[in-house]
């Protein structure tokens, strides 16, 4: 399926700057059409949006991108735009999330600055939402009016959030023994929910199969080259809210690895459009060690991402085949990061230490990158004096299950003065 | 005789057939004679050295073939082998 880049036909202030020239495989290089494709004919790479790098030039600023509106879509003109009429974008506000000094947490860990970028905060809570606003965007544009995903659950509030708010049938497929948040967090907003007996890697493979037959637009399947792209927001964000100068160093969970990559991209593209200047920051990625490919294929020194079968609590970042767990080892090797991982006691020590020192509950995904950075702060790979920026890329009221057996109630007492006084010893 | 299911990137070599029949005992064998007879498909799906390209998730039985003998894999006459790209995360 494919569609032509509409242009403007009003002289409306509103209309939005088309910004895509076509398709092009990361790998050989072949060009297609924008349209609703995600893999290379010729050789079956990954696809990605080519953008008119001179159109978006001769309106990009740092001045339209702060008079822009407070979401992600300030950073419109960096995004898939496929069509000039701006009913076409969703918003509900997702993206321009806090930046949080973290002086804490820095301090329990031994950095000088440290930030939080606490994308808890999103509609749906969690980074998932920027990728989705960007994915149904682009699908409106192309005419697709039913959308889907296979999800690890942050992905399937997202989809089914979005799509109630456009008056759009969705399809969610998960895997059946999630943890209740996130798949209620799903079905309250009526989408056709499909639980599968599986890992997350069985409805991955079940969904690419189904949309070869359906034409619903799964927007990590085949809108995936514009989903993606939502995740530079994250990097675009992170830039601008540090008064226009890059950190010297980002943490990232790593599922896909397609964060990651994208937080990278969004850093690359402020430098080339002079958005920033200075050095490009390292980027770092966490992951779990009961689903590690690609922290595995770091410590070898490979690019080589060996699938595994999940065994996590965190599982949102359970992936055990990792699309762009490649582009990731390639983003930690050229900037010198690092990808680690860690168990489950230190994610939960993980959540509790985020939540102890600074208020903020994130789900295990946070707690994977808040012990993974502290692991790279031990072992010296992240120095006291770097500027560092750890991405707290979901809420933890969604993943209660992970800390119920560690914390709880300090002590229960009848309703009488004199009993709580005895307790408080 | 085993099924291969054709990705839809992949049919313009298959005319257009979202599945084929193909002999062959093991993965191996079945890739091979999928290959001569639709020679389009042997340059997207394997590399120089006849292995299977990075982005190519090949299933057997619903079942990662590097979770069980990657060509070597034993393939049964009704059993259904899924060419697959990878898929972003969720």
């Amino acid at each position: 399926m494919t569609a032509t880049i509409a242009v403007p036909t009003t002289s409306d202030a509103d209309a939005l700057v088309p910004n895509l020239t076509g398709l092009a495989c990361r790998e050989c290089g072949e060009v297609v059409e924008v349209g609703l494709s995600h893999v290379c004919d010729v050789c079956f790479g990954p696809l990605e949006v080519v953008y008119d790098t001179d159109r978006i030039a001769s309106v990009v600023s740092r001045e339209r991108i702060e008079a822009g509106p407070a979401s992600l879509w300030r950073y419109g003109d960096l995004l898939p735009t496929l069509s000039a009429d701006p009913a076409h974008r969703v918003d509900l506000g997702t993206g321009l999330t806090p930046l949080r000094r973290a002086d804490r947490l820095a301090d329990r860990l031994g950095l000088d600055e440290l930030w939080l970028k606490d994308d808890t905060n999103n509609p749906t809570g969690s980074f998932k939402d920027r990728v989705v606003a960007v994915a149904l965007s682009a699908g409106r544009a192309l005419g697709i009016d039913t959308f889907a995903c296979a999800s690890t659950g942050n992905l399937g509030n997202s989809v089914s959030a979005h799509a109630a708010a456009i008056g759009a049938p969705a399809y969610v497929f998960i895997p059946s023994d999630l943890e209740a948040g996130k798949i209620l967090g799903s079905a309250v907003h009526g989408p056709n929910l499909v639980t599968v007996r599986g890992t997350y890697d069985d409805v991955n493979r079940l969904c690419a199969e189904v949309a070869d037959v359906k034409g619903w637009g799964f927007v990590n399947v085949n809108l995936r080259t514009y989903y993606a792209e939502g995740s530079k927001t994250i990097g675009f964000e992170i830039a601008e809210q540090l008064g226009w100068q890059f950190p010297d160093h980002v943490v990232a969970p790593v599922a896909s690895g397609a964060m990651m990559v994208k937080i990278d991209k969004g850093f690359r593209e402020f430098r080339e459009f002079g958005l920033v200047d200075g050095d490009l920051p390292r980027i770092s990625g966490a992951q779990a060690t009961g689903c590690s490919p690609v922290a595995e294929a770091f410590e070898r020194d490979s690019f080589d991402v060996r699938p595994q079968r999940p065994d996590t609590i965190a599982r949102s970042l359970a992936i055990g085949n990792p699309a762009d767990g490649y582009y990731a080892l390639k983003v930690a090797d050229r900037t010198g990061g690092a990808v680690g991982h860690v168990p489950d006691d230190e994610i939960i020590a993980g959540i509790r230490l985020l939540a102890e020192t600074e208020g903020v509950f994130a789900e295990t995904a946070g707690g994977v990158t808040i012990a993974n950075l502290k692991r790279m702060v031990e072992s010296g790979h992240i120095a006291r004096d770097e500027r560092t920026v750890a991405v707290i890329s979901g809420n933890g009221y969604k993943t209660v299950e992970a800390i119920a057996d560690s914390v709880g109630p300090t002590f229960e007492v009848s309703p009488g003065l004199d009993d709580f006084l005895s307790h408080l010893g | 005789m085993p099924t291969v299911r054709i990705p839809t990137p992949l049919r313009k070599q298959t005319d257009g057939r979202s599945q084929v029949d193909v002999a062959g005992d093991d993965l191996r064998t079945v890739v091979a004679n999928l290959t001569a007879a639709h020679p389009g498909l042997a340059d997207r799906i394997l590399d120089e050295g006849g292995d299977l390209r990075r982005f190519v998730n090949v299933f057997v039985r619903d079942e990662d073939i590097r979770f069980q003998d990657g060509l070597d894999t034993a393939v049964g006459d009704s059993d259904v082998v899924s060419i697959v790209p990878a898929v972003a995360g969720g």
